[in-house]
């Protein structure tokens, strides 16, 4: 019984997403969206597929993590760095941004398997400073790091560019703080939803799988857990790994997007991390649909907001304070249970996923 | 179980969206959300008798000072052009959008100003996501000036052009200049190795160090996480005994590094770029530690020409501070529309696109004098031609080197 | 030399993340929040003063005392409104509020002050102190800031082992529950550590804008981060470890910037935190803290 109702609750959410896409591509097709939400569609599915990849993180695996953005930097530089190369060799864009993705991927979750041995060994909010001091290694790292190819090969320095001695035939293609510039515009609203729906099946999938069911033992109660023979270290491992890949991907989708790729702290930095990690938790931690529709949401405000001109900003600090307080308050939540009954076993469920 | 808060959120979201969609018309002219829109996708017919020009800059965020510069900047030359009797006998409509000083914020803040509408673009103020924009103005062929956005690739496209130098002329200017000026022999850089800007010029500068009869003794970087202690670099340059440190970076930075080689008792000259122009400006800044300190820049606000003595006079009136260089860019990029607008002869009822087209090939034929230089014409390839100028601070107001 | 003026520099910076530190370790060490809205506070006790000082030519001292007001009903009012209703809620959704809070004091500095930088003039007095002929100086503001994280930090300890608020503190710290049970009111005790850090904070703003006079909406922020780094570094929750952790972590920005690469200063940093944190997950004294607020 209870299979077939945790299916149905994944229907919805995977309904939801084709729903959003379909009603999208009807309001685009006959003219009826803004160039303003046209443009917004993609950001939209980079931001929801980092909400969902760090809610595996935070709500599955139940750790706290600051560095979300660092592995999309890094699936952002890995992708365009090969797009880049191979603009001209492979000249077909969907088989270049395939393959791109999978390294955007690969790289990140790399990434999270380097950083990850070290830091889950830590607990808490310790765990949480070292994952924000990965990421901002990551960006200050990526910010000098200078590539250059030319007939010889690739070139790589620390330094500046001149010290990459590149030949006259040479192009320099990740320029230190300069980054990437030209990246060929692969993303689409498709592609970002196929995107979305398969870390949404990953994500479902591994809570619903032997592993995850492991993981989540892990978070409810660690110790009861290695009593039974649970691999701590290889599961919390798989899990911070996937998450990891997956905002790879979300970075691959961001940097094909937009044609040129710095890393600043405003789109790879700590707050950006903070920023995935608010998503999680309005949404609900553990909720995977919340985390879409938080994500989507809080996309979208700021966009919104812009006729406030100068106080637009101020005005979405309110909104995220009164927010969170509605959503997580005992107060706000007695407005809630008042609206549906069943939300009190909700959000009991919901403070013990937390602990 | 989660179905309501999920139907709650959800409900949510739908009502933004159908803001989104009504979000854009309510901001216009009057016209009904279907009719905008579809004019909108079309690319043509505005909808009154006027010229809508956009701006995107960061308002908000690290990089607002500059945005904002730009911002109030443009809508002084809007006013005067407007009282003036508008381009072609057409009222000028301005609109600026924030992008926080981000790619991504930049190309939503660029489609909102689509759905408004826009016809050419001013802006954007930052180079990255100058860059990022360009790629779009291209796409819809939209007229695209950048007032400060002085990284290379802004311009690559040919339906974009720039105001201000660009990295690699600023940079190789300023080795130059000093080479042949002899003004130093050991020299240091401190640089911000996370800014396009800064990155930018210090890297053309030093390949042309290699032609010049200085040498750079020291060459640090800081970022933009961390910004507040100078001490290090200034040391390591006073200990490599640099004579004069070259700052390729924006004057909010180098007030501190100022008065920090002040307490170190070190007291080398400064050289900078455009960046450093507004530094007089800084509220509470002891113009005494800038005694000396000379600069490559287009623009001074203390210039004592009628033209730069209204422009100051006006900012200062209208938002009480001193304007800097970005403020006077987009001053004149809002008169070198006019004039290519005027030599094109646009009307208000051309679509982005027609305008565009001729106002690009305007562009190379016109000579604007602005606050940032007389007789400025421009290349194919975007770049302005004008002389910089060297001036240097000397009793608290800029003096113009030779 | 040169050596020596590297490690003063250090110093320098390091006591300015040490006094922030001290506020944030406080805070974190009672409501176990990482109170991201930390760094802003520092910066609105800046532009008090500033406001006060420079512009309407109030007295430094009156001006500072005037800031650590201002800031500590701040710190209360912004507990009372974006943190106590969430009490029950988990550590997450505070943190959450927290950057709210850290944004809408951003934001709103953006619309009162604007966005350019605005100099500070220095508050502190004190002369330089120079010796080896000159060659070495010690700037008056890293000497009051050493000297100010002294007296906080033997002041605090004792408030803490002395006082009755501060055994409630401690108690608080410990066990929430338990405290409670003990007649020990945890609300007021909580409500008494914003208040305390954020005067703290006032203080921190204040020095730290002495020592590094710019001001803008955004002075406070990227040293809160580094703050709240060193508290982790020195143990957070403990206070001499604060102060320590400051101070090595200035001291190791300096030198990293001097003798390795100014470029990878920040990622040199991170680094040598990440491996402390590996020898010692719970940082330099956090294990030992009997003092634990």
């Amino acid at each position: 019984m209870k299979k077939l109702k945790l299916n149905k609750d994944y229907l919805i959410t995977y309904g939801m997403v084709i729903g959003f896409y379909i009603l999208m591509s009807i309001l685009k097709g006959t003219g009826n969206l803004s160039s303003l939400f046209s443009g917004l569609l993609v950001p939209i599915c980079v931001y929801t597929i980092l909400a969902v990849s760090l809610n595996l993180t935070v709500g599955i695996l139940g750790e706290l993590s600051l560095g979300h953005a660092g592995f999309m930097c890094v699936g952002a530089f890995s992708s365009a760095f090969f797009s880049m190369c191979m603009k001209d060799i492979i000249t077909n864009s969907f088989v270049r941004f395939f393959i791109a993705l999978i390294i955007s991927a690969l790289v990140a979750a790399l990434f999270g398997i380097i950083i990850g041995i070290p830091v889950l060994r830590l607990r808490g909010d310790y765990l949480a400073i070292v994952t924000l001091a990965f990421g901002e290694i990551i960006k200050n790292i990526v910010n000098i790091l200078y590539v250059g190819k030319d007939s010889d090969g690739l070139h790589i320095s620390i330094k500046d560019s001149i010290s990459l001695g590149l030949k006259e035939d040479g192009k320099v293609i990740i320029n230190g703080a300069q980054g990437i510039t030209g990246t060929p515009h692969d993303s689409n609203f498709t592609v970002g939803i196929v995107l979305l729906l398969i870390t949404l099946f990953v994500v479902l999938n591994f809570m619903n799988s032997r592993s995850g069911r492991a993981v989540m033992a892990i978070r409810d109660n660690r110790i009861a857990a290695e009593s039974i023979g649970i691999n701590i270290s290889k599961y919390k491992l798989m899990a911070f790994s996937i998450s990891a890949a997956l905002a790879g991907v979300a970075g691959a989708l961001y940097a094909h997007n937009l044609s040129t790729l710095n890393a600043l702290p405003k789109n790879f930095g700590y707050n950006m991390s903070i920023m995935i990690l608010v998503y999680v938790v309005l949404g609900g931690i553990g909720n995977i649909r919340g985390s879409i529709l938080a994500a989507a949401i809080l996309t979208v405000l700021p966009e919104l907001l812009r006729g406030f001109a100068d106080y637009r900003m101020l005005i979405y600090s309110v909104v995220l304070i009164a927010l969170m307080l509605f959503n997580a308050s005992p107060k706000g939540m007695e407005i809630k249970e008042k609206i549906s009954p069943s939300r009190l076993l909700a959000a009991k469920k919901q403070t013990k996923e937390v602990q | 179980m989660k179905k309501i808060t999920s139907m709650l959120l959800a409900v949510v979201l739908g009502a933004t969206l159908l803001c989104g969609c009504g979000g854009a018309a309510t901001e216009t002219t009057g016209t009904d959300t279907a009719t905008e829109n579809t004019s909108a996708d079309a690319g043509s017919a505005a909808t009154g008798a006027t010229f809508k020009i956009g701006g995107i800059g960061p308002i908000t965020g690290g990089a607002a000072v500059y945005g904002n510069a730009v911002k109030n900047g443009a809508q002084i030359a809007i006013d005067e052009i407007n009282a003036a009797g508008g381009i072609n006998g057409a009222q000028i409509e301005y609109k600026f959008e924030d992008d926080e000083h981000d790619a991504e914020k930049a190309v939503n803040a660029y489609n909102t100003l689509k759905d408004w509408n826009m016809q050419l673009l001013m802006g954007t103020v930052t180079s990255a996501p100058c860059v990022a924009v360009s790629e779009k103005t291209k796409e819809d062929n939209i007229f695209q000036l950048t007032p400060s956005g002085t990284s290379v690739p802004c311009t690559q496209y040919e339906n974009a052009f720039r105001v201000c130098f660009s990295d690699p002329q600023q940079g190789t200017a300023s080795a130059q200049y000093i080479g042949q000026n002899n003004l130093s022999s050991k020299l240091a850089v401190i640089y911000d190795s996370s800014d396009v800007y800064s990155s930018g010029i210090y890297e053309k500068f030093a390949a042309e160090a290699a032609n010049q009869p200085f040498e750079i003794v020291a060459a640090e970087a800081f970022t933009a996480d961390n910004k507040t202690d100078f001490t290090t670099q200034l040391q390591k340059a006073k200990d490599a005994g640099a004579d004069l440190i070259f700052l390729p970076i924006y004057y909010q930075e180098a007030t501190l590094i100022l008065s920090q080689a002040d307490t170190m008792g070190y007291e080398p000259t400064f050289f900078g770029c455009d960046g450093l122009d507004g530094i007089l400006g800084v509220e509470n800044f002891d113009n005494k530690l800038a005694e000396g300190v000379m600069l490559l820049t287009p623009f001074a606000a203390d210039a004592k020409d009628d033209a730069t003595v209204n422009f100051v006079s006006q900012y200062n009136t209208k938002y009480g501070e001193t304007p800097n260089q970005f403020a006077a860019d987009a001053y004149d990029a809002i008169y070198i529309m006019k004039a290519a607008m005027e030599k094109a002869g646009c009307t208000p009822d051309m679509s982005a696109s027609d305008i565009c087209n001729a106002v690009k090939g305007a562009m190379l034929e016109i000579s604007v004098d602005g606050l940032t230089g007389a007789g400025m014409s421009w290349t194919a390839d975007g770049e302005v031609n004008k002389a910089p100028k060297a001036v240097v601070i000397k009793d608290g107001v800029y003096v113009a080197m030779d | 030399m040169s050596f020596l003026n590297y490690l003063i520099n250090g110093v320098s910076l390091g006591s300015v993340y040490a006094i922030i530190a001290l506020g944030y370790t406080m805070v974190y060490g009672i409501a176990k929040m990482l109170n991201f809205a930390h760094g802003d506070v520092i910066m609105v006790g800046g532009f008090v003063v500033f406001t006060l000082s420079t512009r309407m030519g109030v007295s430094p001292v009156v001006a500072v005392l005037i800031s650590i007001v201002v800031c500590t009903c701040l710190g209360m009012t912004i507990e009372r409104i974006a943190y106590k209703p969430l009490r029950s809620a988990t550590s997450l959704a505070v943190l959450i509020t927290a950057i709210g809070v850290s944004y809408f004091l951003q934001n709103l500095a953006l619309i009162l002050f604007g966005s350019d930088i605005k100099l500070f003039t220095s508050v502190v007095k004190v002369k330089p102190l120079v010796i080896a002929d000159g060659q070495i100086t010690i700037t008056g503001e890293t000497i009051v800031t050493i000297i100010a994280c002294m007296i906080i930090m033997i002041v605090l300890t004792t408030f803490i082992k002395k006082t009755k608020a501060g055994q409630a503190m401690l108690a608080v710290s410990e066990d929430k529950g338990a405290a409670e049970l003990m007649g020990v009111n945890v609300n007021a005790t909580i409500s008494l550590t914003f208040a305390i850090g954020s005067g703290l904070a006032a203080i921190a703003g204040v020095l730290l804008c002495s020592a590094y006079p710019s001001l803008n909406p955004y002075t406070g922020s990227m040293p809160g981060i580094k703050a709240f780094v060193a508290a982790v570094f020195g143990g957070i929750g403990s206070i001499p470890g604060a102060l320590i952790g400051g101070i090595l972590l200035g001291v190791i920005e300096s030198l990293s910037k001097s003798y390795i690469s100014s470029q990878m200063a920040d990622a040199i940093v991170f680094s040598v935190l990440i491996i402390v944190l590996l020898v010692k997950p719970t940082g330099l004294l956090g294990k030992k803290i009997s003092e634990k607020v």
